[in-house]
């Protein structure tokens, strides 16, 4: 790895060496491989923040000057776009175009047969006895991908927030905010062992408070930020202690030494890889809300829409999929914590879903549908189909962030409409929308696109990716030695019905919001639009990616059928066979342990047959849903308060989780807090200090009295005393 | 020799201790503390005819110390006697809780 070598002269090099000492030809080819400026991928967010933020507490300084001095500050006198707009406009998406590049082009140079992550050190970071800890980073075709995604969705969501975020007085600050989350998403992504993932961890978990909160003098949103950080934080207790661990049986945290000594030395289903894996999947419920610490992220829709889409959509809540997959070796080796992973992935996937089905606002709706959709995820990575779960986790980023975004756009033009209303006006609610279609057509094509990827209809993105994950459920219910076979039959069955219900509550958004009659009001309606270029340009490119990301991962066996267009559709498996260097070791311990997946559904039917059914059946929802739900009178939400009993009571209310969580943890917490308080600190500490300092003021008191400012007294005193140590010593010897 | 000599230093010692102690004038109260240096002195002279030349040296020292001490005492009684325009020790009972 000495400067620019290309592989000819790598190549070259290797036909002059002994064969003795000649590593296998595809490695030495491999390690010859230059990425393109890694450190500066990562770097340039990190400048977009310091710059950005400069300029915020400039802004900031200005503003509070101007308080002080009684005059109202208002960046939007004068100029339309203020002054401090110009250079976030230019710096946030700019930092964010390059690293882009700079990833694609690292993408598109990685060689075919690169069976090593490419790992460039930078400094020491911790050196501690034996503990050896490299601030690096590494490159391999999983990281590539996640940095693909990473940097160009949210590039787009930061183009995207330009138009939409135009009358915030806080712009720098937002857009500083944001570029330091790419940051630490990409060292996440990018991290060479755990210790540097579990920085990007908890950047990303900071960044999450700091943009949920971003409207912080509203009590509500800043109180949602801080449930996001908590909640978190209780996921992150696992991720250290499975650090622990990890480092107590293997003595690094450096993923490709983790890795090898957990194939060569533990045994499959052993104590210590079954804890560590179990706290990893705590520490990954947490990022990417699963069931039970799932309750975070429906709140953190308090933040600015376009946050929602990047950071609750699109990236960090995939952190901890991606961390499940990265670990893929360890979870291989522990069936237990597979089939633990799988269920709460599927659990989480049918409880988002069911109550997605009942909720009115429109980012709520897309929040419980995220959260289903990393359950499908979550079940991939359990059932060791980590290709499909990251597959899943690629699409699932193009279209939930169009389906965000394009709220974002619906959202942005009922704020418009709400200034002008007769009544109170919540512009999420989709009962005040309805019939939008017909002031934002465009909106309205593009975020039917997207729902009719996210139901899983062919030939859209997400049908090849729940598609796969449905079917390797299946194939791995019937592999020929798996314990938990009938178990994950179970989840087969649930995941299809969750398909379903994903398909319907899809088609309940788009025709509460984009059909039927407006129920805006007339005064709000004649304000609605559509959104400016800046805006719908993001979409198109989105809705492109929505249409054709599924392409990337066409399966063989599909490939040659309709769902392939008779073999028209290109780059069959090509995800698939692109992360092999990272997936194969885990594979291949399933394998040995389980026997080869049956790839045979347990109803019956081929891989094709159960493609047709599915698409078929999610088409079918779409279309009976959309026609039972389109002739439905929807009522505007100031006249409704929502079901009033039964399940669809339940469903609205989420499960009461929130409430279970209140009355087990929070009350509690605060009782025993507020009895700490009264009876630890104020009875028994503050009793103590005050008896402590009550002795010596008495004693004080009594020794004060021998000072009587009379010379001759205290000269009798002094004499007795020395008459008395002196008689002591002499006559008491 | 010696036991005069160490009873006289004795004597003078305790009438000087009984001075500081007693009397209320600060100047008889400094005479006083200059008696008990110069009974200390008297046993030095004594025992140094027993023990060597050392308690005549001690002494010399003694009497630099109580030199020092006389000019800074005087001054202090003198600045004392400014302020108040007495020399009357149970006048000065400030210092005290």
């Amino acid at each position: 790895m000495t400067g620019v070598t290309t592989v000819e002269s790598a190549v070259t090099a290797l036909a002059g060496t002994p064969p003795l000492t000649a590593p296998p030809l595809a490695v030495q080819e491999a390690a010859s491989w230059e990425p393109v400026l890694p450190g500066l991928i990562v770097l340039l967010p990190l400048l977009g923040f310091a710059i950005n933020g400069f300029l915020a507490l400039r802004a900031a300084a200005v503003s509070s000057a101007a308080v002080r001095s009684g005059s109202e500050w208002d960046p939007f006198a004068g100029a339309a776009t203020p002054a401090t707009h110009r250079l976030p406009t230019l710096v946030g998406p700019g930092v964010m175009l390059i690293a882009f590049v700079l990833a694609l082009l690292n993408f598109i140079g990685m060689p075919d047969d690169l069976q090593e992550p490419v790992v460039r050190s930078y400094w020491s970071w911790i050196a501690t006895g034996d503990l050896r800890i490299e601030a690096a980073l590494q490159l391999d075709q999983l990281s590539a991908v996640m940095m693909l995604v990473v940097t160009g969705v949210g590039f787009l969501i930061h183009v995207f927030s330009v138009g939409y975020m135009k009358n915030d007085v806080g712009y720098p600050r937002y857009f500083s905010y944001l570029n330091l989350f790419v940051f630490f998403m990409l060292v996440l992504v990018m991290g060479s062992g755990y210790a540097t993932m579990f920085v990007g961890w908890e950047g990303v978990g900071l960044c999450s408070y700091l943009l949920i909160g971003y409207w912080f003098s509203d009590r509500e949103k800043s109180d949602a930020g801080k449930k996001a950080f908590i909640v978190n934080r209780i996921g992150d207790v696992g991720f250290l202690l499975a650090m622990f661990l990890i480092y107590q049986a293997f003595g690094t945290f450096d993923f490709g030494e983790v890795f090898a000594g957990a194939e060569g030395g533990l045994a499959t289903g052993g104590a210590t890889v079954t804890a560590i894996t179990l706290l990893l999947m705590l520490g990954a419920a947490g990022k990417s809300a699963q069931v039970p610490l799932h309750v975070w992220l429906p709140d953190a829709m308090a933040g600015p829409t376009p946050v929602s889409a990047l950071i609750h959509a699109a990236t960090m809540v995939t952190a901890g999929v991606y961390m499940v997959a990265r670990s893929s070796v360890l979870y291989a080796l522990a069936p237990v914590s597979q089939a633990i992973v799988a269920g709460v992935g599927v659990l989480t996937a049918l409880i988002a879903a069911t109550i997605a089905i009942q909720q009115y606002d429109i980012k709520k709706v897309l929040a419980y549908s995220t959260v289903s959709q990393l359950g499908f995820m979550f079940l991939a990575a359990g059932i060791g189909a980590f290709t499909a779960a990251i597959f899943h986790l690629v699409t699932h980023a193009f279209f939930k962030a169009l389906l965000f975004l394009g709220a974002g756009a619906v959202i942005h033009s009922m704020h418009h409409a709400a200034h002008h209303a007769e009544r109170h006006l919540d512009e999420q609610d989709m009962r005040n929308m309805g019939g939008l279609r017909k002031y934002m057509p465009l909106t309205c094509a593009l975020m039917w696109i997207a729902t009719l990827a996210i139901a899983g209809i062919w030939p859209f993105a997400g049908f090849f990716s729940k598609d796969e994950i449905i079917w390797y459920t299946a194939a791995w219910a019937g592999a020929e030695s798996n314990p938990f076979g009938a178990l994950y039959a179970v989840y087969w069955g649930v995941a299809l019905i969750t398909a379903l219900m994903t398909a319907f509550y899809m088609t309940r958004l788009m025709i509460m919001t984009f059909h039927g009659a407006n129920r805006t009001g007339a005064a709000g309606a004649a304000h609605l639009h559509e959104a400016p270029p800046v805006m719908t340009l993001p979409l198109i490119a989105l809705a492109a990616l929505s249409v054709f990301g599924g392409w990337i991962n066409v399966p063989e066996a599909l490939q040659a059928s309709f769902a392939g267009l008779f073999g028209a559709l290109p780059m069959s498996e090509w995800l698939h066979h692109w992360l092999e260097p990272v997936t194969h070791a885990a594979a291949e311990i399933q394998v040995a342990g389980f026997g080869e997946a049956a790839y045979s559904a347990p109803l019956g039917g081929g891989e094709v047959t159960w493609a047709l059914v599915s698409t078929v059946a999610a088409a079918l929802t779409v279309a009976v849903s959309a026609r039972l739900l389109g002739t439905r009178k929807y009522v505007a939400a100031a006249a409704d308060s929502g079901p009033r009993a039964g399940l669809g009571r339940v469903l609205h209310d989420k499960w009461y989780f929130d409430e279970a969580y209140d009355a087990v943890i929070v009350r509690p917490l605060l009782r025993l807090s507020r009895w700490c308080w009264r009876f630890i600190d104020d009875v028994i500490i503050d009793g103590f200090v005050n008896t402590t300092a009550q002795f010596a003021r008495l004693a004080g008191w009594i020794m004060s009295l021998f000072q009587t400012g009379q010379v001759n007294m205290y000269a009798f005193v002094l004499t007795v005393g020395v008459l008395l140590v002196l008689g002591t010593t002499v006559f008491l010897r | 020799m010696l036991t005069p000599a160490l009873l006289l230093s004795a004597a003078l010692f305790v009438i000087g201790t009984l001075g500081v102690i007693v009397r209320r004038n600060a100047i008889i109260i400094f005479l006083c503390i200059e008696l008990q240096l110069n009974a200390v002195n008297l046993a030095f002279v004594a025992l140094s005819r027993y023990t060597g030349i050392e308690g005549q040296l001690y002494v010399f020292f003694v009497m630099t110390v109580a030199a020092a001490e006389a000019a800074v005492g005087l001054a202090i009684i003198i600045s004392i006697f400014r302020h108040y325009e007495t020399v009357n020790v149970n006048k000065f009972n400030v210092l005290k809780w």
